[in-house]
Formats: C-alpha cells, structure tokens, sequence
C-alpha cells in the first residue's frame, strides 16, 4: 500500500532502533527506574502492539499506554443512559462498531440489540443521518463519542440535519476533550511519566498551540506522533532527545498530516455547535473539570439528553479495578490486581479492556511481548 | 454411482406463482410442485427424483474408496445471498465438501435442507438452486436427499441452507490437529482474508467499492493432490470464521507447540490489506471459504509447496509459518516492522474501530 509500506520499513526500523539505542546509552537514567514515556491515544497503543515495537526499544524505555480511547474511558452510567435511549420502541440507535461491546451497569448495546432494540453499526454520524431520513417515522439517535477527532463530523452533520431539518434525528453527546485529562494526569501527586507523545489526529483537528502548558509549566516534553511505526520510534527518539538536551518542547513530529495552528474549518464547527461541559465523568479516571462537550442551547432540538430527558445516572467504577493506576504509569497492566481473572476482554471490569485500543485489552490479546516472550 | 434404484416415472409439478408463500410449506400439492420445480429439477439425478424420505446406498461402493466414513453438516445463513465471486448456494456446497476434504475424505454426497422466508421469489430460489447443482456437478458430488420448510416473514432473512454432507477416508490416512510437531512448516494456498472482506463490502454498509471476490471453491481436488505430493501431511483445516489465527491457535493448542507466522510472508490481496487499514481489521481473523491451512514435516514441505502451486486453487501458495517448542498454545507473528507479537483467539467478532 503506497504511503503506508514506506512508514513500515523493516529496515528504516532497525536504523532507528540503533539511533534510539545509542542515545539511551549516553543518558543518565533518573529515578532508578526505566523512561517512561506515555503515548496518550488508544491508535499509537494499537500500533504499538500490532508492530511489536515496544519489544524492539531497549529495557531503559517504558510505554505508558494513556487514557486517549475514547470507548474505553466511557463511564458506565453512559452506557446506561444510551442503553435506555436505545430501549426505547420509537428509536434507532445508532453507533459506532466498538462502542457495542462496551459493558453498562445492565447490558451492553450488543446485549440490548439482542433483546430487541433497534441498534445499528454505522462508519460515520452521516450514515444515522441517511437513516433518518430514510425511516422519518422513527427518532433516530446517533452515539457520538470521541475526541476532537471525530467531534467536527458530528458537529457538520449537526448542521447538516438543521439545514436540511431533519426533525427526528439527535445526537447522544459524550465527546470528550484530550487537554483537561492530560492535565488531570499531570495534577497527579504520584505520576512517573518523563515525556509523551502527542495525539496526532486530535492534534490534525486542534494544533500544537494547546499542548505548550506541559513544556511550559510542567516541563515535560511532548512530540505529537503520526500512527505508523516509524513514526512512533523517530516519535520516542525526538522525546530521548529532548530529555537528554534537557529541553521541555512541543515538537510535531506528523507534520505532514497536522498543521500547527489545526483545522479552522472544523474548529469552528466544534465551537459552533458545542459548549463545555463543567465536568464529565471518566472511566477509571473519575469527574474530570470541562473534559466533555455538550450541545449548544441553539441545537437542542438534536440533542438526544434534552429530546428524552434521560436520567444521567452514575455509576462508580469496581473498587478492585486500577485502571487509574496503570493510566498513570505506576503499575503495568498485569499488575493489576484482576488483570486476566475478574476483568478479561469478555467480561470487562474496567475501562482498560474495553476495547483492542485500551492497553489492558491489548496486553491481553496481542500479549506483552517482553513479558510473555521473555521465558523463550 | 450405485444408488440402489428406485427408479418410478413420476409427472413433475411446475409452479406458476412468482414468489413462495406459506402455502408452499404446508405439504400440499404446492410444496411438490416448489421441491420439484426449482430443486429436483436443478439437482437431477436417479437417488433424489423418487422423493423418498432418505437415499439409499450401496454399502460396497464406499468400501470400494476407503475403510471409514467421513460425515459432516453445516448451515448457511449469509447476508447477502448473493456477493461478488459466489451466492449462498455455492457456498453451502463448497462448505461441506471442503469440511469432509479437509479429513482427508472423498466427498461423495451431500443433503440439502432449505428454510425459506415467505415473500421470497421463486426466480432468485431457482438461480440459487442452480448455482448449488452447478458447483456439486463441477466437483463431482451429488445432493441425493432434501428437505424445505417455508416459515412467516421475518421468522428467518430470506433464505438458510444445511448441508450435510457424507465422504470417505483411505485406509492409513491420519491427519489431526494434535499431530503437529516442532519443525514443521505451515502453508496456505494463496491470499487471505476474500471472503470475509467481500462479504463485509457486499453489504453496503460502508459505501465503500472494492473488486474483491470470495475465494468460495471446493477444495478436494487441491487436497488430493497435496496429499498424494506429501503423504506425510499432519494436518489440514479450512480456515472459515475467525480465519487462520483461529486455526493456528486451535493447532498449538491441541498440539501443545509454539507456532511462529512471519507476516511479510503472509499472501494478502492489496485491496484486503487496504480495506483492513480503512476498518481497523485484522486479515488473519477473516473468514475465507477456498483455502486450506497445511501443516507439513519440513522434509515434505518443498514437495507439498509444488503440488499446490501446480493446482489452479494454489498458484500463489506459501510457506507463512513453521512449528517451534516455545511456549506451548501460543502463537506469535515477526510483523513487516521487525517486531514480534501474539496473535490470540478473537473474543467476540471482530469490530471496526471507531478512529
């Protein structure tokens, strides 16, 4: 596949990995403990597993996988309202193919499609549009999830249905918003993170502008990372190298999909459309200040929460799951208490196993390499 | 064949309607005049025409193949019916005669069983029939007993098939998923992952175009020829849902042996690849209905290799793999990158990612 092959260079690789190899060499290890270096999105954990990379970067480097899927960290209470949303005999739900699997205190919407309710998979808000339109007699809800990512198309179709007024379609709203959490992380009086790498598609939508506070006042290097693995490792080699120059930056290393200043079209659908919510609440990570979006007052006619006055339960996470632990790069995913026995990818507990993005779940499945290889 | 006879002339009924109704489940003149029109018609041989309720065999003539029998059944439930490279009926066939062939059997007869959906038409049944009475004639099987039920709309999606399907295995022949050994080599016949990719493209819910076809073949002449090249295989297996991962960890684990796959050397279709990339799927979990999983000792790997690659169903047959001691159950894949991971059983069905 062209353009993709060349960032999956066999050999590209092995050059990078001595270059990483040789920098860890010279550099005082702080701490006593390995780097630890936290990709913040669920698609640099998916690379990373999917290549093997973090079997290739020498035992001085750690990968923190972060709270960047947006599945995972969904809050069961969510799931619950949507769930009741979904039961209801008039509507169509419709929602993104890995959100179905996510469990809610009741039932999944897998569960709730088995028992009746009408539960569709679509690949973009656009298709529960087309579906509104096509079924006018039915309240057609779409699921929208995600960081600034996917949060501009469903603000466009927004305003697609509006212009086109398209009455019997809404949005269940629980975007949320990558910067507050990164913070939230950072606030943290336990954290052992010495660098990230930056969320490159959120960053395509919103910059590098809004990442200068963690070089600038919690004196953290970031590289905002492409998705390919080259891209990952010249990522972690940049991030090595601010650490050993001792510089605290915000560098771009996927300069040839994110602009600096971000996408103005498509923020100025987002900031149309939504406002901020005071706080919202995460899977694993708790209530977090102005993490999520909502609809604007102007919009409410397509929002879903408003439209069938839903309960907005809330639910804590198991006390015996540490995902926030592992979030925080304290402990590793196996180190958690019920890693593999209460909470496996088919009966999840916590955030982290939800989905193939969350680092649990890809521990689980593609295996970590350095632990479970090391016996061979 | 030796069918014991049972030869009666008998008028075959016709149908005269354009789609099928209750009516023509309810066991009346009108369910004959379906069976004979669209299936004895399409399937015509001398053990079916007399509408017995069972065919009858002459136990000489499977004795004459080998010293066991092979029997297997499967139902068919696909949406679409039809997509590119194949429909429901094919399937159905090629589905059972590759389940019996990949034991090392000759497959020699099939049943079919038909749940059909009212408001179905009698014109798509017939093609579908056809496609069926095609694909058995061109391997070489026969359907010799059937069955229909017509159930109201909605208590089934248009149209499911059981096939069942009875073969027979030489003497000394043994093959088994606990029979593989460190060394040995594990080939595919050609690329991965078509059928499943088609399937999922035919349904439209993507809107996404490709030209890919389902793989959907019989398989048996490709395993006799295989066979014959390497007596020595351990193994055999059609790679159907959850694809030749699936497979692969159902060999370790039965076998007690590490298996390592090297992705470069994996055969996918360019556009499958693409297609994964757009979805967030893994290819190796993807079903494919015309390619078979070998597991060879490396002596007899050369020899296997040619023999597929001299079947048209095997041009682009590969060695992707090799039997190690490692940790027993596991199977770990050298991806394109020079990195190494485990590719594990799927929990559920595979989903596309959401970004």
């Amino acid at each position: 596949m062209k353009y993709l092959d060349e960032f999956r260079d066999s050999a590209k690789a092995r050059i990078l990995v001595t270059e990483i190899e040789a920098l860890v060499a010279t550099m005082d290890v702080p701490h006593g403990r390995p780097l630890h270096i936290m990709e913040v999105c669920g698609g640099h954990t998916h690379s990373i597993f999917r290549f093997g990379i973090e079997g290739m970067l020498p035992k001085q480097i750690e990968l923190v996988h972060g709270p960047g899927c947006p599945v995972c960290v969904l809050p069961m209470g969510r799931v619950d309202d949507g769930v009741n949303i979904a039961e209801r005999p008039e509507v169509i739900f419709a929602t993104f193919g890995d959100a179905m699997r996510v469990p809610g205190s009741r039932k999944s919407l897998i569960q709730a499609k088995a028992d009746g309710a009408d539960v569709r998979m679509v690949y973009s808000p656009l298709d529960a549009l087309a579906i509104a339109r096509k079924n006018p007699a039915r309240e057609v809800v779409f699921f929208g999830l995600g960081f600034e990512t996917t949060m501009p198309s469903t603000a466009l179709t927004i305003l697609q249905a509006e212009s086109e007024q398209v009455a019997n379609f809404s949005v269940f709203c629980n975007h949320i918003t990558i910067v507050p959490t990164i913070k939230a992380i950072l606030d943290s009086p336990d954290l052992e993170l010495d660098g990230f790498l930056g969320p490159g598609h959120v960053s395509m939508v919103i910059g590098t502008a809004p990442y200068e506070f963690i070089a600038n006042f919690y004196r953290k290097p970031m590289v905002v990372a492409g998705f390919e693995p080259l891209d990952i490792l010249q990522s972690i080699w940049m991030v090595l190298k601010q650490i050993k120059e001792g510089r605290t930056d915000v560098e771009n290393q996927y300069a040839r999909v994110v602009p600096d200043k971000g996408n103005a079209a498509a923020l100025s659908a987002v900031s149309r459309v939504y406002e901020l919510r005071q706080f919202f609440e995460w899977r694993g990570l708790g209530s977090i200040d102005h993490s999520g979006v909502k609809l604007r007052d102007e919009y409410k006619q397509f929002d879903a929460e408003r439209k069938f006055s839903i309960p907005n339960i809330k639910i804590a996470d198991p006390k015996s799951c540490q995902c926030g632990e592992v979030l925080k790069g304290m402990i590793k995913p196996w180190q958690c208490k019920v890693f593999g026995s209460a909470c496996t990818p088919e009966m999840p507990l916590g955030a982290l196993m939800v989905s193939s993005e969350g680092a649990c779940a890809a521990y689980y499945q593609y295996g970590g390499i350095k632990q479970h290889v090391a016996a061979e | 064949m030796n069918i014991v006879p049972l030869i009666r002339s008998r008028p075959r009924g016709k149908v005269h309607v354009r789609t099928v109704t209750l009516s023509h489940g309810g066991g009346g003149k009108a369910m004959k005049d379906l069976i004979d029109d669209v299936f004895v018609d399409a399937f015509d041989n001398a053990a079916l025409a007399p509408l017995e309720d069972q065919a009858r065999f002459d136990l000489a003539e499977f004795a004459a193949y080998g010293d066991r029998l092979a029997f297997t059944t499967d139902s068919f439930v696909v949406d679409p019916l039809f997509f590119p490279g194949g429909d429901i009926g094919k399937l159905a066939i090629c589905g059972t005669i590759n389940d019996l062939a990949v034991g090392g059997a000759k497959p020699l007869y099939l049943s079919c069983a038909a749940i059909v959906e009212e408001g179905m038409t009698i014109d798509m049944l017939r093609q579908i029939a056809g496609s069926m009475a095609r694909t058995a004639k061109t391997a070489g099987v026969e359907i010799v007993t059937g069955d229909t039920k017509v159930v109201q709309r909605g208590a089934c999606d248009k149209l499911f098939l059981t096939t069942t399907g009875i073969g027979v295995i030489r003497e000394g022949l043994v093959l088994g998923a606990d029979l593989a050994r460190p060394g040995d080599v594990v080939l595919v016949n050609g690329f991965l992952g078509d059928h499943g990719a088609a399937i999922l493209c035919a349904r439209g819910d993507m809107a996404l175009e490709t030209p890919i076809e389902s793989d959907c073949a019989p398989l048996h002449s490709l395993i006799e020829s295989v066979l014959a090249a390497a007596p020595g295989i351990r193994f055999l297996r059609d790679p159907t849902r959850g694809g030749v991962a699936t497979v692969l960890n159902e060999i370790a684990e039965a076998s007690q042996v590490a298996i390592e796959i090297d992705e470069a050397a994996t055969p996918l279709r360019e556009e499958v690849k693409a297609f994964c990339e757009i979805l967030g799927l893994d290819p190796l979990y993807l079903a494919n209905e015309g390619k078979i999983v070998v597991i060879v000792p490396p002596e007899q790997a050369p020899a296997a290799l040619a023999a597929m690659r001299a079947h048209p169903l095997g041009a682009l047959a590969a060695v992707i793999g090799r039997v190690h001691v490692g940790e027993p159950g596991r199977v770990i894949m050298s991806t394109v990158f020079g990195g190494r991971r485990i590719v594990d059983m799927l929990v559920g069905e595979q989903l596309p990612r959401i970004c």
